[in-house]
């Protein structure tokens, strides 16, 4: 079973969820954990524990031989992203926004544009007991995620059993990166702020979810706050809760500290207990 | 010297465009011979990536001495720009290109 944790607006509790859920089920089996937020990991700030391995991860450029080149511009004719082009006298690469479709390369008549491998991030794995932990992390500076996810979600795949439970803590937003983190999932769980901004980024995460005919299911954190126009959209649309997650001054706190919360707050633990009791309901876990 | 604006427009009195890649068009002044010339960009509409890039060549084919701009261009555009030497003017945001370039002639960029 793999369940992505998503949410369409951002900071509304998908690393809580994530964090939470996969501690308090690894209490009973193994559990992965993957942080798929590669942009903006923080998984990590509350799951501790012992690295077992780092891999480099990395993606194919264009690099410009002066040399050989004749300056016919034909790279920058073929370059859909804008990423190879010609000033005068130069052929300038844009790293991060190269696709890695490798046309202007194979299109060069000079062959000028040989691709070379250039790192764009890592992805590290954690053990803490029946908890395993893998995070993909973008090196500063680049730009593109999805790469990144799809390859720690294949790391995910080749290093553990399929029939281990995987938790993906997915990026914000409802773009291309979120895609990617939700794709392979068999179950989604949408997770948002009982505030106007946070219901009108749970429509289109929903819009989303339907679009790719996944199974879905919403939990409201914060609660306390804002109006119930939250829970009246999900019976509208038959769209089942999980639970609440109620608004405490103390869980800011203890986030703040990276304290996990289901050990920090018996009011958060019971939570999240409830909304795995409702997940077996739903029979998603055994 | 020839001068580039960003602009929204293909006047002296047209607004700048604060925006460097994605910018309408550019006025190109040519102190020289006085002239004024602009260059449509507005296809840059339909660019999803890479917009810096794309702006930055465009104007290269103009072989400009300076670039009067408002908010700066973005760091793939400026990465561009900086193989040119084209000496970059940023702030003039809120002017017309006559006002931007009586502001540069002032100084005051």
């Amino acid at each position: 079973m793999k369940i992505s944790i998503a949410s369409g607006k951002g900071g509304t509790g998908k690393t809580t969820l994530a964090t939470n859920l996969a501690y308090l089920l690894s209490q009973k089996y193994t559990v992965i954990l993957a942080d798929l937020d590669v942009e903006e990991p923080n998984s990590a700030f509350f799951i501790k524990g012992k690295e077992v391995q780092q891999k480099k991860v990395f993606k194919m450029i264009p690099e410009w031989d002066k040399e050989k080149c004749v300056l016919c511009g034909n790279c920058q004719r073929v370059c859909k992203f804008n990423a190879v082009i010609k000033l005068w006298e130069e052929v300038l690469v844009f790293n991060q926004l190269c696709h890695s479709c490798y046309a202007c390369s194979e299109l060069c008549p000079q062959n000028a544009l040989p691709m070379k491998s250039y790192e764009v991030g890592k992805i590290t794995e954690f053990e803490q007991n029946n908890l395993h932990f893998v995070e993909g992390k973008l090196n500063v500076g680049e730009e593109q995620a999805v790469p990144l996810i799809k390859e720690t979600i294949d790391f995910v795949e080749h290093n553990f059993s399929s029939d281990i439970l995987r938790i993906f803590d997915a990026p914000p937003g409802t773009s291309c990166p979120v895609i990617e983190a939700t794709k392979y999932a068999d179950y989604i769980i949408l997770i948002t702020e009982p505030t106007p901004f946070g219901l009108h980024d749970l429509k289109l995460a929903v819009e989303v979810m339907r679009e790719m005919k996944k199974n879905f299911s919403v939990v409201i954190n914060r609660y306390g706050i804002g109006n119930d126009d939250a829970i009246q959209y999900c019976e509208d649309e038959k769209i089942p809760l999980l639970g609440t997650i109620p608004n405490m001054k103390k869980a800011a706190e203890a986030y703040a500290k990276g304290e996990l919360l289901s050990k920090a707050l018996p009011e958060i633990r019971n939570a999240i207990e409830s909304v795995i009791e409702k997940l077996r309901t739903l029979e998603v876990l055994l | 010297m020839k001068i580039a604006f960003t602009t929204k427009g293909t006047e002296w009195d047209s607004p700048m465009d604060p925006r460097f890649g994605r910018t309408d068009y550019f006025l190109i002044y040519d102190e020289e011979n006085d002239e004024l010339t602009s260059i449509d960009n507005t296809d840059v509409n339909e660019v999803a990536h890479g917009a810096g890039p794309r702006t930055a060549q465009k104007l290269f084919e103009q072989k400009p001495d300076v670039l009067i701009t408002g908010n700066g261009p973005g760091g793939n555009a400026a990465m561009a720009l900086k193989q040119g030497n084209i000496k970059v003017f940023t702030g003039a945001v809120t002017m017309t290109a006559k006002q931007a370039y009586d502001a540069y002639k002032k100084g005051e960029l």
